[in-house]
């Protein structure tokens, strides 16, 4: 049998010899190079605009400019409001302006010099407190009210009446700073129209469906005539969720000239791509009863957008709804506002919209249970919500098993006999956290299968799996070719896997939302296991034999779909449905850290993370879905920030100025897979790409707290941030 | 009205703003040429990739990783950020590692390449390709034919004696998806090896 075991990605071969084929390894003959000019101020109208010198350059084949596909776009149907190109209004340093494609991409790089722009400067919205403070300036027509992209109030119980009999209260403010997704690999897109008119388009994107559903609105082609095929993928998390300009470009380049057309952006670009972390400024209130139970939590979230809207809608949601576990909370309030301003999106990043209130809330509980005398493992276990539970938003809790979490870190850490006892400058300290196994509906409303999957038999005994999930990394091909082979008996060697072509792979919605090992799983089981009955049926002496015979049986091909359909989830109130999950995931940390206190200096010793990822499919890939979350939140503590200048200019685009952990700066880790055995999903699986990187941040936090005295409310945890508290910390001593 | 800032001006400039001088306003050239170089501004270049000896005739601007990727079809090597800081597109010459999008093609004329594609001894893997598959010390494999090429490289030094120094010697190589354990685990296996 073969799921649940260890088995290497099915693709390996072709990444470690150089053979596998991404985005920007496609060329095709004739094939035009293109590139993009950017707006190189914070807000402004664009009141003329010629492109018309770049095509005097020789080389030069077409330009492109806003006006000849104004049409608006996003991946949420309800805040269309993006452009490929701008056509009147740009709103962000980097926002895209004109394209050119030449023969060689210098050539476009040197003609995008030549197009005449002309702007009318506009004051700039770099915060959101001024995107809230001057709504008469307008950072995106789409906001109804001011520059507001989406404000979510929801009360759920008597908060107030919680508050006023309260045994202890945590009310703080929080800041978490914006980051990015950095993939190694740049945006890239190439797209091709065939004699017949039929566009395709070669993308890195995480969303195959979504892309041609906008290519086609945005073009204007049927979308019968518009293909996707998304290749390897060279690094996601997120930051490839969103159709981007790039697509477009090429798409109407290549209609234009009848010629193939590229576009990789630079490395600088992706930055200005972005779709990154929000940064959100939090005050949150923690009540705990004289038990030590969590009575009222209270968050009034301010959360800094940039200039489009993204996933924002959601963003401004899930900021809230995705916090009500692993505990029970006895009240909960949250008002967040997304607002707009004049920087680059930001997006989905691994985690979405929860990582940066988990963060808060989690350090808040340490404080409030640190008033009251509770361990801060006693006070997570104490209220812990249980299985088959609902939350009070409304959200259905199935397995759940954060109690072995939280036991599996507190042994492995040695928590009993080493928190708080390990001397000046070296701590420990623990975080929990809850996230979403996909989100129940798909982004815009309909009744079909959000996952399909055809499974072909061949009477030689290869199988073909036909997918539109697509495979960023995570391993979802090599999960297939293990359903395959556990169902139907074949090795899974002998799987091909035709994966995320919208021509030829039933649809699936993309790999967002940690939803692709659930929905996916369950669509590719409930096609094997139909093969399985005929294969069955048939006999036979080995596998081959017996597609043989079921195929004699058949009088027709081997075929058979499954599919994952929409489960009506979610709190009877408006947006409760946003946050709602057919299952969830708990992880427990427990870090620990040591800290200069002369210089503020601090590393990240360890990080022991446990995970319920329900049933480990493969638990290689497993673990390395949790490395991976844990080196990336560990980051976001450590260093990472997008910063700006007062213009809005980004401080040094690059890999030098944006740093990123080199295997240098990442802590050792030691994960430990939970298997809750969820009855929804397949084999029991949820997901685990995402969840366990929320509590790397406030169980470092915490462990900085447990090393010496300090909280720190604000990322990254800078060594001047660390410094300034430790001093004010000796002040406040030699005062007492 | 000055000619309208391209996408490597937007940082200059804003650069030169920030600090109250116009100086750089204006100052973009126009090209008078086309950007691609003219047949008569190609130079000769002769050199060994994965062992078979290469003659070309090029551009002079191209650099290695280009030359590599768009003159002779070897895809491995990727472009990441084209200015030396990830380590996508490591290849070894004369048998030391270097970041390919850093060195000019005619900087290795007569030199020995080896990319990822050349590493293989026929059908079989390279041990190093071997380990990297059996630890899983890739996700999504974009930086993975530079971490391979450098670990190799690693290796030859002679300086990996411990889990600190393959720490250190593979911090040039940057993975996004945080498989660095593996990575290490990949090297360790063939330390001592030979």
């Amino acid at each position: 049998m073969s799921v649940g075991k260890r088995f290497p990605k099915v693709d390996g071969a072709s990444k470690a010899d150089g053979s596998g084929i991404y985005a920007d390894d496609i060329s095709l003959p004739r094939m035009l190079h293109a590139k993009i000019l950017r707006s190189p101020h914070a807000n402004a109208r664009i009141r003329r605009i010629d492109p018309s010198p770049a095509l005097q350059v020789p080389g030069v084949v077409a330009t492109l400019i806003g006006a000849e596909m104004p049409e608006k776009y996003g991946v949420i149907p309800w805040t269309h409001d993006e452009q490929a190109l701008a056509t009147d209004h740009v709103r962000f340093v980097g926002d895209e302006v004109a394209c050119v494609a030449a023969l060689d991409e210098r050539t476009a790089e040197e003609a995008l010099k030549l197009i005449e722009v002309e702007y009318e400067v506009l004051p700039a919205i770099l915060t959101p407190e001024d995107a809230l403070a001057h709504p008469e300036i307008k950072v995106n027509e789409r906001a109804k009210v001011g520059n507001i992209t989406k404000q979510v109030q929801l009360e759920f119980g008597p908060v107030d009446e919680a508050l006023a009999s309260a045994a202890t209260i945590a009310r703080q403010t929080y800041f978490y700073a914006g980051s990015t997704h950095t993939p190694i690999e740049p945006h890239c897109a190439v797209a091709r129209v065939d004699a017949d008119g039929n566009l395709t388009v070669w993308s890195s994107t995480q969303i195959p469906h979504y892309l041609q559903r906008e290519l086609s609105r945005v073009l204007g082609l049927p979308q019968a005539k518009v293909r996707v095929i998304q290749p390897l993928l060279g690094g996601a998390f997120g930051g490839k969720s969103d159709p981007f300009s790039l697509e477009f470009c090429v798409a109407k380049l290549a209609l234009k000239t009848g010629r193939p057309v590229k576009i990789l952006f630079t490395r600088e670009e992706v930055f200005y791509a972005h779709r990154g972390r929000h940064p959100m400024k939090m005050d949150v209130t923690v009540a705990l009863d004289r038990e030590g139970r969590i009575s009222a939590v209270d968050n009034k979230i301010l959360i800094d957008g940039g200039a489009y809207a993204s996933f924002g809608l959601v963003t401004a949601y899930y900021a809230g709804q995705l916090l009500t576990g692993p505990y029970r909370f006895g009240t909960y309030r949250f008002d967040s506002k997304r607002m707009y301003t004049n920087k680059p999106p930001c997006g989905p990043k691994r985690g979405h919209g929860s990582v940066q209130p988990r963060f808060a809330f989690e350090v808040a509980l340490d404080e409030a249970a640190e008033k009251l005398g509770i361990d801060p493992i006693e006070v997570r276990r104490r209220n812990f919500i249980g299985e088959f539970v609902e939350t009070v938003n409304g959200q259905k809790i199935t397995s759940n098993g954060f109690l072995k979490c939280l036991e599996l870190v507190e042994e492995a850490s040695g928590w009993r006999t080493r928190h708080g006892k390990l001397g000046p400058g070296r701590g420990l300290g623990v975080a929990g956290s809850m996230y979403i196994t996909g989100t129940a509906y798909p982004v815009y409303p309909n009744e079909m299968p959000q996952s399909g999957v055809l499974v072909k038999l061949d009477r030689s005994g290869r199988v073909a799996i036909f997918s539109g999930a697509s495979d960023i990394g995570q391993g979802v091909n090599t999960l297939l070719c293990q359903i395959a082979a556990e169902e139907l008996g074949c090795d899974p060697r002998d799987v091909t896997i035709v994966a995320a072509d919208t021509d030829l792979t039933p649809v699936d919605l993309g790999a967002y939302s940690s939803r692709v090992t659930f929905m996916v799983g369950l669509a590719a089981r409930e096609a094997c296991l139909k093969l399985a009955e005929k294969l069955r049926v048939a006999g036979g002496a080995n596998f081959t034999e017996a597609c043989q015979r079921a195929e004699a049986i058949e009088g027709a091909p081997l075929a058979a779909a499954g599919g994952y359909r929409t489960q009506k989830l979610g709190g009877d109130y408006r947006g409760g449905t946003i946050g709602a999950s057919p299952a969830y995931s708990f992880t427990a940390h427990v870090a620990e850290v040591e800290v200069d206190e002369e210089t503020g200096i601090w590393k990240v010793s360890k990080i022991w993370a446990a995970h319920d990822c329900g049933k480990a499919l493969n638990p290689t890939l497993v673990e390395g879905q949790i490395e991976g979350s844990v080196y990336m939140g560990a980051a976001e503590a450590q260093m990472e920030e997008m910063v700006y200048d007062q213009r809005g200019l980004l401080f040094g685009p690059s890999l030098l100025d944006y740093r990123i952990p080199t295997s240098l700066d990442t802590p050792d880790l030691e994960s430990f897979i939970v298997e809750s055995n969820d009855p929804g999903g397949p084999y029991g699986a949820k997901e685990a790409g995402e969840g366990p990187l929320h509590p790397a941040i406030p169980a470092i936090a915490n462990a900085l707290h447990d090393a010496c005295g300090i909280r720190i409310r604000e990322l990254p945890f800078y060594p001047q941030r660390i410094l300034k508290l430790l001093r004010e910390r000796r002040d406040k001593e030699r005062a007492a | 009205m000055p000619p309208n800032p391209g996408r490597r001006d937007v940082l200059v400039g804003g650069i030169a703003s920030a600090i109250g001088l116009g100086l750089l306003d204006g100052c973009a050239t126009v090209p008078t040429a086309p950007a691609a170089a003219a047949p008569s501004d190609l130079v000769d270049l002769s050199l060994e990739v994965n062992g078979q000896r290469r003659a070309l005739r090029i551009d002079p601007r191209t650099t290695l990783l280009d030359l590599l990727r768009e003159n002779l079809g070897l895809t491995g090597a990727k472009k990441g950020c084209d200015m030396g800081q990830c380590g996508a597109c490591t290849v070894l010459v004369d048998g030391q590692r270097i970041d390919s999008c850093l060195a000019l093609a005619l900087q290795v004329e007569g030199r020995k390449v080896t990319t990822i594609e050349g590493l293989a001894r026929g059908e079989e893997l390279h041990p190093m390709q071997a380990a990297f598959i059996e630890e899983d010390a890739f996700q999504c494999g974009y930086c993975t034919p530079g971490q391979i090429l450098s670990a190799v490289a690693l290796l030859a030094e002679g300086v990996a004696d411990s889990d600190g120094a393959i720490r250190e010697g593979m911090s040039g190589n940057i993975c996004r998806c945080g498989a660095y354990p593996n990575i290490c685990a990949a090297v360790r296996r063939l330390r001592g090896r030979g």
